[in-house]
């Protein structure tokens, strides 16, 4: 894990070097087995026949997914596929048309957003949707509102349960916060970040809700690939530590590729193809999707 | 007294300075004051700064635009009047708490809109608070106690058997206020709850996705808001004007607590008093130099114009200078020093 917490301008120097996958196994392995093995069995989340349309363009047609527990599942396809649909229909911030999702063996028709927290799922946006007036740890603890329950007066006098909860949250912020290496930004005000750190602040304010389910959208969108090559590290990472759960969006296919576990493919709302990296890369309909497109970088190695 | 908002973690005593200004406001200017500076500056000051400091909380930290606070002033200053007219024996202090929650219950009413409407719309919506108040006051003769003329007068301040009389009295009496709720506003901006303020603010959408209760955020900004705006209303009239009509409550007072935040600094404690700082001393120095200068050309109708025409020149110019208000400015000077010294070693 040490490689990633070189200070930035190192670290960008040594990974420019690396290959892709050079940072793969090394020394994340501290899987919580226990939360990994026994809900491996399991859909953390799962969506059957979903449509929505926006008026009368099919956004999304008859999708089913399938996440396991534990998987690091992308969600690839050209620009206007129905991605970061797919992951709003999940966040409910969009109403399907017609299908259910069934998230921890709730079936929704739509999801409940303000109830998301509590159901495990948090998400990052694909445009920066941080708290620009608050401080970076403010923004991170700010996520962990459905574990407090101070009242107002006990929040204003700091007694009771409320200093207790500050506390809690402060430490586990912080704690988020190191492990993304955060640490010298801690009191920075979030809208002051370069573009990179922000989007990993959203990370850690997603990952200091304790997830089940971490729902990623774009979150390489725009990054210089030393931000890219970290953001991966620090994905990979959440996963093998707290055992989530993590649906990516990305388009950076050799981020994927190295990334996932397994690899679902839209294209005009529709899923062509749904497997492993290696499965998924010689998928005849794949390719085809992404004729001259897939020109950045040779997607290589498989996946576990 | 830095907030939330302030870019770096502040000194080691953010505390001594609040300290000493009240040190002196309680200790030094009592005895040194002319009536003429408590009555005509400081207490309407405290009040406005007080005003300024509850809107700054529903639109400085949580984002909900308001054009309405004058109707909240209103509504605690007619509050305190009833209160303490019909209540035999209610204590003044009761009144004022009690004038406070009638303007918070009117403010979630008129909050409503917010759940649904956003910047403009809700801008405008609030100006039915503002008409509204003004209208059900001046139409039921009750509320000003079917005084002729629609004016109440002040009832005298005795708090716990302290008689809070003359110009200093009443000073005092709006300083212990301010100075209450300044504390609160101060505590409340760093508590979870101001936290979630900012983050609807900043964000609703991602605000709602990590499980911020976004509707009710809202209606408990508007009502702390116009809580806090209702008790500057009842020194606003008791403890400033001593008798207030309706017609004083009107939309200019709405905009004038407006410019306050937005000439102070939006989401900071210390802009509401640089703003109502601004607005109350800026007239007179305006007047003062028209003397000066023009003589008797300038009279009280000039001055009113010309009031209005620097004033909204000096509000253009601090949105396209300093956005961040007289706040960003004060510390951009108290840094500046400092700056320049770094820049030196660094050198």
């Amino acid at each position: 894990m040490n490689q990633y917490f070189y200070p930035r301008s190192e670290l960008r120097a040594t990974i420019a070097n690396l290959p892709i996958h050079a940072e793969r196994n090394s020394g994340l392995s501290s899987v919580r087995e226990h939360e990994k093995g026994n809900s491996r069995q399991s859909g953390a989340l799962a969506l059957s026949g979903i449509s929505l349309s926006f008026g009368g363009v099919t956004a999304l047609s008859e999708i089913d997914l399938n996440i396991v527990s534990g998987e690091i599942r992308s969600i690839i396809g050209p620009n206007g596929a129905g991605k970061s649909s797919l992951i709003n229909i999940i966040s409910g911030v969009y109403r399907p048309d017609s299908g259910h999702i069934r998230i921890n063996g709730h079936t929704y028709q739509k999801v409940p957003t303000h109830q998301l927290a509590r159901l495990g799922i948090a998400r990052t946006f694909q445009n920066l949707a941080l708290f620009k007036g608050l401080s970076v740890l403010d923004n991170v603890k700010i996520s962990r509102v459905h574990h407090s329950r101070a009242t107002f007066l006990e929040q204003i006098t700091g007694l009771g349960r409320a200093r207790r909860e500050e506390t809690d949250s402060l430490n586990r912020s912080n704690a988020i916060i190191d492990f993304l290496d955060l640490g010298d930004v801690r009191h920075s005000l979030a809208g002051t970040l370069s573009y990179g750190l922000q989007k990993r602040v959203e990370l850690a304010r997603a990952l200091v809700a304790e997830p089940k389910i971490l729902l990623l959208d774009e979150p390489m969108a725009g990054m210089t690939p030393a931000d890219k090559q970290d953001l991966t590290g620090f994905i990979r990472a959440a996963r093998d530590q707290f055992g989530t759960t993590v649906v990516l969006i990305e388009h950076d296919i050799g981020v994927v590729m190295g990334l996932s576990d397994r690899i679902a493919v839209l294209d005009y709302g529709r899923k062509i193809a749904d497997g492993t990296p290696a499965e998924v890369r010689s998928n005849q309909a794949v390719i085809d999707a992404y004729m001259g497109i897939d020109h950045e970088e040779n997607p290589t190695g498989g996946s576990n | 007294m830095d907030t939330v908002t302030v870019r770096k973690a502040p000194g080691h005593w953010p505390w001594i300075a609040p300290l000493l200004v009240l040190a002196t406001a309680y200790g030094v200017i009592p005895f040194i004051g002319t009536s003429y500076l408590f009555e005509a500056i400081l207490t309407p000051f405290l009040a406005l700064s007080l005003a300024g400091l509850g809107l700054n909380i529903l639109t400085g930290y949580a984002g909900q635009l308001s054009l309405g606070s004058a109707a909240f002033l209103a509504v605690g200053a007619f509050g305190a009047f009833n209160f303490n007219l019909r209540v035999q024996g209610l204590p003044l202090i009761v009144s004022i708490v009690l004038a406070g929650i009638s303007a918070a219950l009117i403010g979630i009413v008129f909050g409503l809109p917010s759940l649904r409407l956003k910047g403009f719309y809700l801008a405008i919506s609030t100006l039915a608070a503002q008409f509204f108040v003004q209208w059900a006051l001046t139409k039921f003769g009750w509320f000003s106690n079917n005084s002729p003329s629609g004016v109440i007068d002040a009832p005298p301040l005795t708090i716990f058997g302290i008689s809070f009389e003359g110009a200093v009295g009443r000073y005092l009496f709006a300083l212990t206020i301010v100075t209450i709720f300044t504390l609160f506003a101060w505590r409340f901006v760093n508590t979870r709850t101001g936290h979630h303020f900012i983050a609807v603010r900043d964000n609703e959408l991602a605000a709602k996705v990590i499980g911020i209760p976004v509707l009710r955020t809202k209606l408990l900004a508007f009502a702390i808001s116009s809580f806090i705006i209702g008790v500057a209303g009842v020194l606003w009239a008791f403890a400033y004007l001593r008798t207030v009509e309706t017609g004083g409550f009107n939309l200019d007072r709405s905009f004038q607590i407006v410019f306050i935040i937005i000439i102070g600094g939006l989401a900071t404690i210390r802009g509401s008093f640089f703003g109502a700082a601004l607005i109350v001393i800026f007239p007179l120095i305006l007047s003062r130099l028209g003397q000066l200068f023009l003589g008797d050309i300038f009279n009280s109708g000039v001055l009113e114009m010309s009031q209005r025409i620097v004033l909204g020149a000096l509000i253009i110019l601090f949105l396209i200078v300093e956005p961040n208000g007289l706040v960003s400015l004060w510390d951009r000077l108290r840094k500046k020093p400092l700056r320049l010294s770094r820049i030196k070693t660094i050198n």
